[in-house]
Protein backbone atom coordinates (compact mmCIF):
# COMPACT_ATOMS: atom_id res chain seq x y z
CA UNK A 1 0.00 0.00 0.00
CA UNK A 2 1.19 3.53 -0.84
CA UNK A 3 1.16 5.93 1.87
CA UNK A 4 -0.95 7.79 0.13
CA UNK A 5 -3.55 6.59 -1.69
CA UNK A 6 -3.99 7.42 -5.48
CA UNK A 7 -7.54 9.03 -6.12
CA UNK A 8 -8.10 9.83 -10.08
CA UNK A 9 -7.99 13.39 -10.42
CA UNK A 10 -11.67 13.64 -11.31
CA UNK A 11 -12.36 12.78 -7.91
CA UNK A 12 -10.20 15.53 -6.25
CA UNK A 13 -11.12 18.20 -8.41
CA UNK A 14 -14.95 17.88 -7.23
CA UNK A 15 -14.35 17.58 -4.05
CA UNK A 16 -12.30 20.89 -4.16
CA UNK A 17 -15.06 22.63 -6.74
CA UNK A 18 -17.84 21.66 -4.23
CA UNK A 19 -15.28 23.38 -0.99
CA UNK A 20 -15.49 26.94 -3.24
CA UNK A 21 -19.48 26.57 -3.92
CA UNK A 22 -19.73 25.95 0.17
CA UNK A 23 -17.20 28.90 0.64
CA UNK A 24 -19.13 31.64 -2.17
CA UNK A 25 -22.34 30.44 -0.83
CA UNK A 26 -21.11 31.31 3.04
CA UNK A 27 -19.64 35.04 1.64
CA UNK A 28 -23.22 35.40 -0.53
CA UNK A 29 -25.58 34.94 2.56
CA UNK A 30 -22.98 36.79 4.87
CA UNK A 31 -22.88 40.15 2.21
CA UNK A 32 -26.67 40.13 1.92
CA UNK A 33 -27.69 40.32 5.93
CA UNK A 34 -25.09 43.85 5.25
CA UNK A 35 -27.24 44.36 1.90
CA UNK A 36 -30.54 43.76 3.65
CA UNK A 37 -29.62 46.26 7.05
CA UNK A 38 -28.29 49.04 4.32
CA UNK A 39 -31.18 48.75 1.86
CA UNK A 40 -33.67 48.92 4.74
CA UNK A 41 -31.84 52.00 6.24
CA UNK A 42 -31.74 53.62 2.31
CA UNK A 43 -35.61 52.64 1.91
CA UNK A 44 -36.70 54.43 5.45
CA UNK A 45 -34.03 57.02 4.39
CA UNK A 46 -35.40 57.59 0.77
CA UNK A 47 -38.98 57.87 1.95
CA UNK A 48 -38.27 60.10 4.93
CA UNK A 49 -35.83 62.39 2.44
CA UNK A 50 -38.90 64.72 1.64
CA UNK A 51 -39.48 65.77 5.09
CA UNK A 52 -36.20 65.90 6.34
CA UNK A 53 -34.52 68.05 3.59
CA UNK A 54 -37.86 70.06 2.93
CA UNK A 55 -36.90 73.67 3.97
CA UNK A 56 -40.43 74.10 5.71
CA UNK A 57 -39.68 71.31 8.12
CA UNK A 58 -38.64 73.00 11.64
CA UNK A 59 -37.07 70.77 13.40
CA UNK A 60 -37.16 72.59 16.75
CA UNK A 61 -40.50 71.98 16.18
CA UNK A 62 -40.18 68.36 15.46
CA UNK A 63 -38.38 67.66 18.32
CA UNK A 64 -40.09 70.04 20.71
CA UNK A 65 -43.73 70.77 19.75
CA UNK A 66 -46.72 68.33 21.04
CA UNK A 67 -49.05 69.05 18.02
CA UNK A 68 -49.05 65.96 15.84
CA UNK A 69 -51.81 66.74 13.76
CA UNK A 70 -51.98 65.64 10.56
CA UNK A 71 -55.57 66.28 9.58
CA UNK A 72 -56.64 68.32 7.88
CA UNK A 73 -53.69 68.15 5.43
CA UNK A 74 -53.64 72.18 4.59
CA UNK A 75 -53.12 73.09 7.87
CA UNK A 76 -51.30 70.05 9.18
CA UNK A 77 -47.98 70.04 11.94
CA UNK A 78 -45.71 67.44 12.84
CA UNK A 79 -44.44 67.99 16.51
CA UNK A 80 -42.96 64.88 18.22
CA UNK A 81 -42.57 65.84 21.48
CA UNK A 82 -45.41 63.39 22.69
CA UNK A 83 -44.34 60.64 21.03
CA UNK A 84 -40.58 61.25 22.10
CA UNK A 85 -41.79 61.93 25.75
CA UNK A 86 -43.84 58.55 25.40
CA UNK A 87 -41.10 56.20 24.29
CA UNK A 88 -38.79 57.73 27.24
CA UNK A 89 -41.23 57.49 30.04
CA UNK A 90 -42.50 54.31 28.91
CA UNK A 91 -38.85 52.63 28.79
CA UNK A 92 -38.10 54.22 32.00
CA UNK A 93 -41.03 53.22 33.87
CA UNK A 94 -40.09 49.75 32.22
CA UNK A 95 -36.54 49.44 33.26
CA UNK A 96 -37.44 50.83 36.69
CA UNK A 97 -39.20 47.50 36.89
CA UNK A 98 -37.35 44.92 34.64
CA UNK A 99 -33.94 46.34 36.10
CA UNK A 100 -34.14 45.59 39.63
CA UNK A 101 -35.68 42.13 39.01
CA UNK A 102 -34.02 41.43 36.14
CA UNK A 103 -30.63 41.92 37.75
CA UNK A 104 -31.85 39.91 41.30
CA UNK A 105 -33.06 37.44 39.12
CA UNK A 106 -29.53 36.89 37.79
CA UNK A 107 -28.02 37.25 40.97
CA UNK A 108 -30.46 34.19 41.87
CA UNK A 109 -30.12 31.65 39.13
CA UNK A 110 -26.12 32.12 38.44
CA UNK A 111 -25.09 32.12 42.96
CA UNK A 112 -27.90 31.13 44.53
CA UNK A 113 -30.44 28.57 43.62
CA UNK A 114 -30.01 24.48 43.67
CA UNK A 115 -29.12 23.54 39.91
CA UNK A 116 -32.93 21.98 40.16
CA UNK A 117 -34.50 25.69 40.61
CA UNK A 118 -31.60 26.96 38.17
CA UNK A 119 -32.89 25.08 35.30
CA UNK A 120 -36.66 25.75 36.16
CA UNK A 121 -35.90 29.41 36.55
CA UNK A 122 -34.75 29.33 33.17
CA UNK A 123 -36.94 27.67 31.35
CA UNK A 124 -40.13 29.80 33.26
CA UNK A 125 -37.59 33.07 31.75
CA UNK A 126 -37.23 31.55 28.49
CA UNK A 127 -40.55 31.28 28.24
CA UNK A 128 -41.49 35.16 28.54
CA UNK A 129 -39.47 35.42 25.25
CA UNK A 130 -41.13 33.06 23.42
CA UNK A 131 -44.69 34.76 24.10
CA UNK A 132 -45.54 36.91 20.83
CA UNK A 133 -45.83 41.08 21.41
CA UNK A 134 -49.63 40.64 20.42
CA UNK A 135 -50.10 38.23 23.06
CA UNK A 136 -48.39 40.32 25.67
CA UNK A 137 -50.56 43.23 24.22
CA UNK A 138 -53.67 41.58 25.08
CA UNK A 139 -52.60 40.97 28.66
CA UNK A 140 -52.04 44.03 29.02
CA UNK A 141 -55.29 45.25 27.49
CA UNK A 142 -57.38 42.54 29.25
CA UNK A 143 -56.21 41.32 31.98
CA UNK A 144 -53.74 44.45 33.48
CA UNK A 145 -56.11 46.80 32.43
CA UNK A 146 -58.56 45.32 34.95
CA UNK A 147 -56.26 45.27 37.66
CA UNK A 148 -55.41 48.85 37.22
CA UNK A 149 -58.86 49.80 37.22
CA UNK A 150 -60.26 48.31 40.05
CA UNK A 151 -57.27 47.55 42.22
CA UNK A 152 -55.05 50.91 41.92
CA UNK A 153 -58.05 53.34 41.32
CA UNK A 154 -56.32 54.42 37.76
CA UNK A 155 -58.81 56.07 35.90
CA UNK A 156 -58.31 54.27 32.46
CA UNK A 157 -56.62 51.22 32.45
CA UNK A 158 -54.91 51.34 29.29
CA UNK A 159 -51.57 53.86 30.22
CA UNK A 160 -48.14 54.37 31.02
CA UNK A 161 -47.85 52.22 33.74
CA UNK A 162 -49.61 49.61 32.16
CA UNK A 163 -47.73 49.18 29.22
CA UNK A 164 -44.69 49.26 31.34
CA UNK A 165 -45.12 46.59 33.12
CA UNK A 166 -45.82 44.26 29.81
CA UNK A 167 -42.52 45.67 28.47
CA UNK A 168 -40.73 45.19 31.55
CA UNK A 169 -41.69 41.58 31.09
CA UNK A 170 -40.97 41.60 28.00
CA UNK A 171 -37.67 42.75 28.25
CA UNK A 172 -36.76 40.68 31.44
CA UNK A 173 -35.48 37.49 29.45
CA UNK A 174 -32.85 39.48 27.95
CA UNK A 175 -31.74 41.31 30.74
CA UNK A 176 -31.43 38.30 33.08
CA UNK A 177 -30.26 35.98 30.69
CA UNK A 178 -27.45 38.56 29.65
CA UNK A 179 -26.56 39.73 32.89
CA UNK A 180 -26.13 35.66 34.32
CA UNK A 181 -23.45 35.30 31.61
CA UNK A 182 -21.76 38.25 32.84
CA UNK A 183 -21.71 36.77 36.51
CA UNK A 184 -20.61 33.59 34.97
CA UNK A 185 -17.93 35.16 33.51
CA UNK A 186 -16.95 36.52 37.09
CA UNK A 187 -13.81 33.92 37.86
CA UNK A 188 -15.03 31.64 41.27
CA UNK A 189 -11.66 32.69 42.65
CA UNK A 190 -12.93 36.03 43.38
CA UNK A 191 -15.63 34.68 45.30
CA UNK A 192 -13.66 32.12 46.87
CA UNK A 193 -11.25 35.13 47.60
CA UNK A 194 -13.84 37.33 49.05
CA UNK A 195 -15.55 34.25 50.77
CA UNK A 196 -12.11 33.59 52.72
CA UNK A 197 -11.95 36.53 54.07
CA UNK A 198 -15.50 36.06 55.81
CA UNK A 199 -17.72 37.72 53.37
CA UNK A 200 -21.23 36.63 53.45
CA UNK A 201 -22.31 35.40 50.32
CA UNK A 202 -24.27 38.51 49.56
CA UNK A 203 -21.70 41.22 50.31
CA UNK A 204 -19.65 38.64 47.93
CA UNK A 205 -22.75 39.85 45.47
CA UNK A 206 -22.59 43.53 45.80
CA UNK A 207 -18.89 44.10 46.63
CA UNK A 208 -17.47 41.34 44.24
CA UNK A 209 -19.52 40.35 41.88
CA UNK A 210 -21.26 43.43 40.79
CA UNK A 211 -17.84 46.09 40.57
CA UNK A 212 -16.44 42.10 38.74
CA UNK A 213 -19.74 42.16 36.12
CA UNK A 214 -20.68 45.73 36.03
CA UNK A 215 -19.92 45.86 31.62
CA UNK A 216 -21.61 43.04 31.27
CA UNK A 217 -24.60 44.26 33.36
CA UNK A 218 -24.33 47.72 31.57
CA UNK A 219 -25.15 45.98 28.68
CA UNK A 220 -27.74 43.71 29.90
CA UNK A 221 -29.58 46.75 30.72
CA UNK A 222 -29.01 48.45 27.12
CA UNK A 223 -30.26 45.69 25.61
CA UNK A 224 -33.16 45.91 27.45
CA UNK A 225 -33.64 49.34 26.78
CA UNK A 226 -33.33 48.85 23.14
CA UNK A 227 -36.00 45.90 23.66
CA UNK A 228 -38.45 48.14 25.37
CA UNK A 229 -38.20 50.98 23.10
CA UNK A 230 -38.48 49.05 19.49
CA UNK A 231 -41.34 47.40 20.67
CA UNK A 232 -44.51 48.25 19.00
CA UNK A 233 -47.42 45.88 18.85
CA UNK A 234 -47.82 45.64 22.86
CA UNK A 235 -47.60 49.08 23.41
CA UNK A 236 -49.58 49.96 21.01
CA UNK A 237 -52.64 47.60 22.59
CA UNK A 238 -51.34 48.77 26.46
CA UNK A 239 -50.34 52.67 26.78
CA UNK A 240 -53.71 54.39 25.93
CA UNK A 241 -52.73 55.88 22.89
CA UNK A 242 -53.19 59.13 23.57
CA UNK A 243 -50.77 61.97 22.98
CA UNK A 244 -49.65 63.53 26.44
CA UNK A 245 -46.93 64.48 28.41
CA UNK A 246 -47.15 61.98 31.61
CA UNK A 247 -43.78 64.38 33.10
CA UNK A 248 -44.73 67.31 35.57
CA UNK A 249 -43.30 69.54 37.84
CA UNK A 250 -45.33 68.89 41.00
CA UNK A 251 -44.96 65.54 43.21
CA UNK A 252 -44.90 63.00 41.65
CA UNK A 253 -43.32 64.10 38.65
CA UNK A 254 -44.47 61.32 36.57
CA UNK A 255 -47.78 60.79 36.55
CA UNK A 256 -48.28 57.01 35.30
CA UNK A 257 -51.70 56.28 35.02
CA UNK A 258 -51.32 58.95 32.25
CA UNK A 259 -52.22 57.19 28.80
CA UNK A 260 -49.52 58.08 26.60
CA UNK A 261 -48.05 57.50 23.11
CA UNK A 262 -45.23 56.28 21.51
CA UNK A 263 -42.91 56.48 18.41
CA UNK A 264 -43.26 53.17 17.28
CA UNK A 265 -46.84 53.30 18.07
CA UNK A 266 -47.56 55.90 16.41
CA UNK A 267 -46.00 54.60 12.73
CA UNK A 268 -47.68 51.36 13.35
CA UNK A 269 -50.78 53.20 13.70
CA UNK A 270 -51.27 55.94 11.35
CA UNK A 271 -48.82 54.52 8.42
CA UNK A 272 -52.01 52.21 6.60
CA UNK A 273 -53.75 55.54 6.82
CA UNK A 274 -51.19 58.20 5.47
CA UNK A 275 -51.43 58.33 1.71
CA UNK A 276 -48.42 57.07 -0.03
CA UNK A 277 -45.60 59.92 -0.48
CA UNK A 278 -48.12 62.72 1.31
CA UNK A 279 -45.89 65.23 3.76
CA UNK A 280 -47.82 62.50 7.14
CA UNK A 281 -46.35 59.65 5.09
CA UNK A 282 -42.83 61.16 5.04
CA UNK A 283 -42.95 62.90 8.55
CA UNK A 284 -44.01 58.96 9.73
CA UNK A 285 -40.49 57.86 7.98
CA UNK A 286 -38.75 60.58 9.84
CA UNK A 287 -40.17 59.02 13.49
CA UNK A 288 -38.76 56.08 11.67
CA UNK A 289 -35.40 57.32 10.81
CA UNK A 290 -35.34 58.78 14.93
CA UNK A 291 -36.56 55.19 16.38
CA UNK A 292 -33.26 53.84 13.95
CA UNK A 293 -30.96 56.36 15.44
CA UNK A 294 -31.84 55.78 19.07
CA UNK A 295 -31.71 52.28 18.75
CA UNK A 296 -28.79 52.05 16.80
CA UNK A 297 -27.05 54.01 19.49
CA UNK A 298 -27.86 51.95 22.31
CA UNK A 299 -26.90 48.63 20.44
CA UNK A 300 -23.45 50.21 19.35
CA UNK A 301 -23.01 51.39 22.99
CA UNK A 302 -23.58 47.83 24.18
CA UNK A 303 -21.48 46.50 21.85
CA UNK A 304 -18.78 48.89 22.54
CA UNK A 305 -19.28 47.81 26.72
CA UNK A 306 -19.51 44.23 25.58
CA UNK A 307 -16.38 44.39 23.70
CA UNK A 308 -14.43 46.23 26.46
CA UNK A 309 -14.91 43.22 28.79
CA UNK A 310 -13.71 41.22 26.32
CA UNK A 311 -10.59 43.14 25.79
CA UNK A 312 -10.04 43.47 29.85
CA UNK A 313 -10.61 39.77 30.14
CA UNK A 314 -7.49 39.84 27.58
CA UNK B 1 -19.65 15.75 61.19
CA UNK B 2 -19.52 13.00 63.00
CA UNK B 3 -18.10 13.87 66.81
CA UNK B 4 -19.92 11.13 68.52
CA UNK B 5 -16.92 9.37 69.54
CA UNK B 6 -14.79 11.83 71.86
CA UNK B 7 -11.23 11.19 71.50
CA UNK B 8 -9.97 11.94 75.36
CA UNK B 9 -7.53 14.58 75.74
CA UNK B 10 -4.78 14.01 77.44
CA UNK B 11 -2.73 17.58 76.91
CA UNK B 12 -2.06 19.51 79.73
CA UNK B 13 -3.73 23.02 79.34
CA UNK B 14 0.27 24.56 79.56
CA UNK B 15 0.45 22.21 76.30
CA UNK B 16 -3.03 23.13 74.35
CA UNK B 17 -2.25 27.02 74.98
CA UNK B 18 0.70 26.75 72.31
CA UNK B 19 -1.25 24.17 69.84
CA UNK B 20 -2.75 26.54 67.42
CA UNK B 21 -4.47 23.33 65.00
CA UNK B 22 -5.35 20.62 65.44
CA UNK B 23 -7.30 17.67 63.46
CA UNK B 24 -8.33 14.47 64.88
CA UNK B 25 -9.04 11.78 63.13
CA UNK B 26 -9.97 14.30 60.00
CA UNK B 27 -11.32 11.78 56.67
CA UNK B 28 -12.47 13.71 53.62
CA UNK B 29 -14.30 13.03 50.49
CA UNK B 30 -15.05 15.00 47.71
CA UNK B 31 -18.65 13.17 46.80
CA UNK B 32 -17.00 9.31 46.83
CA UNK B 33 -13.13 9.86 46.46
CA UNK B 34 -11.51 9.92 49.75
CA UNK B 35 -8.58 12.66 49.84
CA UNK B 36 -7.96 12.99 53.61
CA UNK B 37 -7.17 9.52 55.96
CA UNK B 38 -7.28 10.31 59.26
CA UNK B 39 -4.79 12.89 59.73
CA UNK B 40 -4.12 13.97 63.51
CA UNK B 41 -2.37 16.80 63.47
CA UNK B 42 -1.33 19.52 66.38
CA UNK B 43 0.48 22.85 64.71
CA UNK B 44 2.19 24.95 66.75
CA UNK B 45 1.48 28.48 67.89
CA UNK B 46 3.62 31.16 66.59
CA UNK B 47 5.81 29.14 64.15
CA UNK B 48 5.91 28.31 60.48
CA UNK B 49 4.52 25.12 59.68
CA UNK B 50 5.86 23.85 55.79
CA UNK B 51 3.18 20.89 54.40
CA UNK B 52 4.73 19.14 51.69
CA UNK B 53 4.66 16.07 49.72
CA UNK B 54 4.05 15.34 46.24
CA UNK B 55 1.10 16.50 43.77
CA UNK B 56 -2.22 15.47 44.75
CA UNK B 57 -1.48 14.02 48.43
CA UNK B 58 -4.07 16.37 49.51
CA UNK B 59 -1.84 19.64 50.71
CA UNK B 60 -4.14 21.88 49.63
CA UNK B 61 -7.15 19.62 50.99
CA UNK B 62 -5.92 20.06 54.41
CA UNK B 63 -4.75 23.46 54.29
CA UNK B 64 -9.16 24.35 53.18
CA UNK B 65 -10.16 22.28 56.31
CA UNK B 66 -8.70 24.76 58.53
CA UNK B 67 -11.06 28.21 57.51
CA UNK B 68 -13.97 25.61 56.14
CA UNK B 69 -13.35 26.90 52.70
CA UNK B 70 -13.74 23.22 51.54
CA UNK B 71 -17.88 23.78 52.25
CA UNK B 72 -18.06 25.80 48.96
CA UNK B 73 -17.74 22.89 47.22
CA UNK B 74 -21.22 21.21 48.02
CA UNK B 75 -20.08 17.28 47.59
CA UNK B 76 -17.57 17.28 50.63
CA UNK B 77 -17.75 15.76 53.42
CA UNK B 78 -15.57 15.34 56.55
CA UNK B 79 -15.74 13.34 59.57
CA UNK B 80 -13.03 13.50 62.58
CA UNK B 81 -12.17 16.72 64.88
CA UNK B 82 -11.01 20.15 64.06
CA UNK B 83 -9.83 22.79 66.05
CA UNK B 84 -8.31 25.87 65.62
CA UNK B 85 -7.07 27.73 69.07
CA UNK B 86 -8.47 25.05 71.32
CA UNK B 87 -12.05 25.79 69.71
CA UNK B 88 -13.35 22.94 67.68
CA UNK B 89 -14.75 24.30 64.07
CA UNK B 90 -17.46 22.88 64.00
CA UNK B 91 -19.66 23.41 67.07
CA UNK B 92 -22.75 24.95 66.49
CA UNK B 93 -22.21 28.20 68.08
CA UNK B 94 -18.77 28.94 65.67
CA UNK B 95 -19.56 31.73 63.02
CA UNK B 96 -18.25 30.40 60.32
CA UNK B 97 -17.32 34.31 59.05
CA UNK B 98 -15.53 34.95 62.81
CA UNK B 99 -13.40 31.96 61.96
CA UNK B 100 -12.30 33.32 58.32
CA UNK B 101 -11.45 36.30 60.05
CA UNK B 102 -8.55 34.91 62.29
CA UNK B 103 -7.87 32.08 59.57
CA UNK B 104 -6.40 33.96 56.76
CA UNK B 105 -5.80 32.02 53.24
CA UNK B 106 -3.36 32.71 50.35
CA UNK B 107 -3.78 30.72 47.03
CA UNK B 108 -2.11 29.45 44.75
CA UNK B 109 -2.60 31.79 42.23
CA UNK B 110 -2.50 35.26 43.73
CA UNK B 111 -6.33 36.51 43.52
CA UNK B 112 -6.65 40.32 44.31
CA UNK B 113 -10.38 41.26 44.00
CA UNK B 114 -10.88 43.37 40.25
CA UNK B 115 -11.43 46.16 42.36
CA UNK B 116 -8.86 49.37 43.73
CA UNK B 117 -5.41 48.45 45.67
CA UNK B 118 -6.83 50.05 48.70
CA UNK B 119 -10.43 48.39 48.58
CA UNK B 120 -8.64 45.37 48.49
CA UNK B 121 -6.21 45.50 51.21
CA UNK B 122 -9.55 47.04 53.47
CA UNK B 123 -12.08 44.56 51.64
CA UNK B 124 -11.88 42.52 54.94
CA UNK B 125 -12.16 45.15 57.53
CA UNK B 126 -14.89 46.69 55.62
CA UNK B 127 -16.93 43.10 54.67
CA UNK B 128 -16.32 42.52 59.10
CA UNK B 129 -17.31 46.24 60.28
CA UNK B 130 -20.25 47.10 62.16
CA UNK B 131 -21.77 50.52 60.60
CA UNK B 132 -20.28 53.11 61.26
CA UNK B 133 -17.09 51.82 63.16
CA UNK B 134 -14.01 52.75 61.09
CA UNK B 135 -13.16 56.47 59.87
CA UNK B 136 -11.72 56.79 56.59
CA UNK B 137 -8.73 57.47 58.61
CA UNK B 138 -8.36 54.19 60.05
CA UNK B 139 -8.34 52.67 56.55
CA UNK B 140 -6.19 55.03 55.39
CA UNK B 141 -3.96 53.64 58.41
CA UNK B 142 -4.42 49.83 58.06
CA UNK B 143 -3.70 50.16 54.43
CA UNK B 144 -0.29 52.05 54.79
CA UNK B 145 0.17 49.82 58.08
CA UNK B 146 -0.60 46.36 56.18
CA UNK B 147 1.37 47.22 52.66
CA UNK B 148 4.48 48.25 54.94
CA UNK B 149 4.45 45.12 56.34
CA UNK B 150 4.38 43.21 53.09
CA UNK B 151 6.55 45.63 51.36
CA UNK B 152 5.06 47.16 48.90
CA UNK B 153 3.71 50.27 50.42
CA UNK B 154 6.89 52.01 48.33
CA UNK B 155 5.69 49.84 45.01
CA UNK B 156 2.25 51.45 44.81
CA UNK B 157 1.76 53.93 47.34
CA UNK B 158 0.75 56.45 44.58
CA UNK B 159 -1.28 54.39 42.41
CA UNK B 160 -3.47 52.97 45.96
CA UNK B 161 -6.66 53.61 43.47
CA UNK B 162 -6.09 51.30 40.32
CA UNK B 163 -7.28 48.61 39.59
CA UNK B 164 -5.09 45.33 41.71
CA UNK B 165 -5.33 42.86 39.19
CA UNK B 166 -3.03 45.62 37.05
CA UNK B 167 -0.08 44.56 39.73
CA UNK B 168 2.28 41.98 38.46
CA UNK B 169 2.11 38.80 39.89
CA UNK B 170 4.30 39.08 43.18
CA UNK B 171 2.87 42.40 43.82
CA UNK B 172 -0.28 40.99 43.45
CA UNK B 173 0.78 37.97 45.91
CA UNK B 174 1.83 40.68 48.26
CA UNK B 175 -1.24 42.32 48.25
CA UNK B 176 -2.96 38.94 48.93
CA UNK B 177 -1.17 38.58 52.01
CA UNK B 178 -1.18 42.24 53.23
CA UNK B 179 -5.04 42.43 53.01
CA UNK B 180 -5.28 39.84 55.56
CA UNK B 181 -3.44 41.57 58.00
CA UNK B 182 -6.08 44.63 59.01
CA UNK B 183 -8.47 41.63 60.19
CA UNK B 184 -5.56 40.66 62.72
CA UNK B 185 -5.94 36.95 62.00
CA UNK B 186 -4.35 34.26 64.70
CA UNK B 187 -3.87 32.01 61.47
CA UNK B 188 -2.27 32.39 57.86
CA UNK B 189 -2.50 29.59 55.48
CA UNK B 190 -0.62 29.70 52.35
CA UNK B 191 -0.61 27.48 49.65
CA UNK B 192 1.78 27.18 47.27
CA UNK B 193 2.35 30.85 47.32
CA UNK B 194 5.04 31.12 45.38
CA UNK B 195 4.00 28.83 42.54
CA UNK B 196 2.89 31.49 40.57
CA UNK B 197 6.77 33.39 40.65
CA UNK B 198 9.71 33.69 39.65
CA UNK B 199 12.79 33.45 41.60
CA UNK B 200 12.71 37.00 43.32
CA UNK B 201 9.31 36.97 43.69
CA UNK B 202 9.88 33.50 45.66
CA UNK B 203 12.36 35.32 47.37
CA UNK B 204 10.41 38.48 48.20
CA UNK B 205 7.46 36.51 49.55
CA UNK B 206 10.40 34.31 51.73
CA UNK B 207 11.29 37.79 52.88
CA UNK B 208 7.93 39.15 54.10
CA UNK B 209 7.02 36.03 55.32
CA UNK B 210 10.27 35.95 58.36
CA UNK B 211 8.97 39.48 58.41
CA UNK B 212 5.79 37.92 59.70
CA UNK B 213 7.56 35.27 61.59
CA UNK B 214 6.22 34.93 65.12
CA UNK B 215 3.34 37.34 65.12
CA UNK B 216 1.27 34.72 63.14
CA UNK B 217 0.84 31.19 62.86
CA UNK B 218 1.50 29.96 59.26
CA UNK B 219 1.41 27.20 57.62
CA UNK B 220 2.69 26.71 54.35
CA UNK B 221 2.03 24.37 51.76
CA UNK B 222 4.94 23.80 49.09
CA UNK B 223 6.30 21.93 45.96
CA UNK B 224 9.87 23.48 46.69
CA UNK B 225 12.29 21.50 49.12
CA UNK B 226 14.69 23.68 49.24
CA UNK B 227 12.47 26.65 50.30
CA UNK B 228 10.84 24.16 53.17
CA UNK B 229 13.95 23.94 54.45
CA UNK B 230 14.79 27.68 54.51
CA UNK B 231 10.91 29.07 55.48
CA UNK B 232 9.78 26.72 57.93
CA UNK B 233 10.29 25.35 61.29
CA UNK B 234 8.79 22.32 61.55
CA UNK B 235 7.62 20.10 58.80
CA UNK B 236 4.62 18.03 58.01
CA UNK B 237 5.22 15.19 54.75
CA UNK B 238 2.02 13.94 53.52
CA UNK B 239 1.54 11.04 50.87
CA UNK B 240 -1.97 10.04 49.23
CA UNK B 241 -3.90 11.45 51.78
CA UNK B 242 -1.71 10.38 54.67
CA UNK B 243 -0.25 12.37 57.37
CA UNK B 244 3.00 10.60 57.14
CA UNK B 245 5.60 12.69 59.65
CA UNK B 246 5.66 15.81 61.32
CA UNK B 247 8.78 16.88 62.96
CA UNK B 248 11.48 19.98 63.40
CA UNK B 249 12.54 21.06 59.60
CA UNK B 250 15.89 20.23 59.95
CA UNK B 251 15.25 17.02 61.66
CA UNK B 252 13.14 15.72 59.27
CA UNK B 253 15.06 16.07 56.12
CA UNK B 254 18.42 15.21 57.30
CA UNK B 255 17.01 12.54 59.70
CA UNK B 256 13.64 11.10 58.51
CA UNK B 257 11.63 8.45 60.87
CA UNK B 258 10.35 6.80 57.42
CA UNK B 259 11.27 5.70 54.40
CA UNK B 260 8.68 7.48 52.41
CA UNK B 261 9.85 10.89 53.92
CA UNK B 262 13.37 9.56 53.13
CA UNK B 263 12.51 9.17 49.71
CA UNK B 264 10.03 12.32 49.36
CA UNK B 265 13.14 14.54 50.46
CA UNK B 266 15.59 12.98 48.44
CA UNK B 267 13.45 13.89 45.71
CA UNK B 268 12.96 9.77 44.40
CA UNK B 269 9.39 10.96 43.44
CA UNK B 270 7.35 13.67 43.02
N1 LIG C 1 -12.61 20.18 44.22
C1 LIG C 1 -12.24 18.90 44.08
N2 LIG C 1 -13.12 17.99 43.64
C2 LIG C 1 -12.77 16.70 43.52
N3 LIG C 1 -11.56 16.20 43.79
C3 LIG C 1 -10.62 17.05 44.23
C4 LIG C 1 -10.91 18.45 44.39
N4 LIG C 1 -9.80 19.08 44.84
C5 LIG C 1 -8.86 18.11 44.95
N5 LIG C 1 -9.34 16.90 44.58
C6 LIG C 1 -8.61 15.65 44.60
O1 LIG C 1 -8.16 15.44 45.91
C7 LIG C 1 -6.80 14.99 45.90
C8 LIG C 1 -5.94 15.92 46.72
O2 LIG C 1 -5.88 17.16 46.05
P1 LIG C 1 -5.12 18.40 46.62
O3 LIG C 1 -5.47 18.58 48.04
O4 LIG C 1 -5.39 19.53 45.71
O5 LIG C 1 -3.61 17.94 46.50
P2 LIG C 1 -2.27 18.80 46.56
O6 LIG C 1 -2.61 20.17 46.99
O7 LIG C 1 -1.43 18.07 47.54
O8 LIG C 1 -1.66 18.75 45.21
C9 LIG C 1 -6.37 14.90 44.45
O9 LIG C 1 -6.46 13.57 44.04
C10 LIG C 1 -7.38 15.74 43.74
O10 LIG C 1 -7.63 15.21 42.46
MG1 LIG D 1 -2.35 21.98 45.93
Amino acid sequence: MPLIPKTDGGSIHWTLLREKIIEILIYISGFSAIIFVFSIFAFIFKEASGFVFSHETDWSFFFFNAAWQPLPEESATYGAFSMIIGTISVTLVAMLIAVPFGLGLAVLVSEFCSPKIKETLKIVIELLAAIPSVVWGFVGLKLMNYVLVNFFGAQVGSNLFNGGIVLALMSLPIIVSIAEDAFKAVPDSYREAAEALGATKWQVVYKVLFPAAKNGLLAAVLLGVGRAVGETMAVLMCTGHNLNNPFSSEFPFLNIFDPIRTLTASIAAELGEAPRGSEHWQALFALGLLLFAIIFVINLTADLVVRGIKQEES
Amino acid sequence: MDNSSPTPTQDSPAQSDSIALETRDLSLWYGDFQALFNVTVEIKHGIITGLIGPSGCGKTTLLRCFNRVNERYGYVTTTGEMRVLDKNIYDEDVNILELRKSVGMVFQRPNPLPISIYDNVIFGMRVHADKGQYKKADYDEAVEVALKEVFLWDDVKDMLKKKATGLQLEQQQKLCIARLLPLKPKVILMDEPCSALDAEGTEAIEDLMSNLRGKYTMVIVTHNMAQARRASDECLFMLMGKLIEHGDTSQLFLNPKEKDTENYVEGRYG
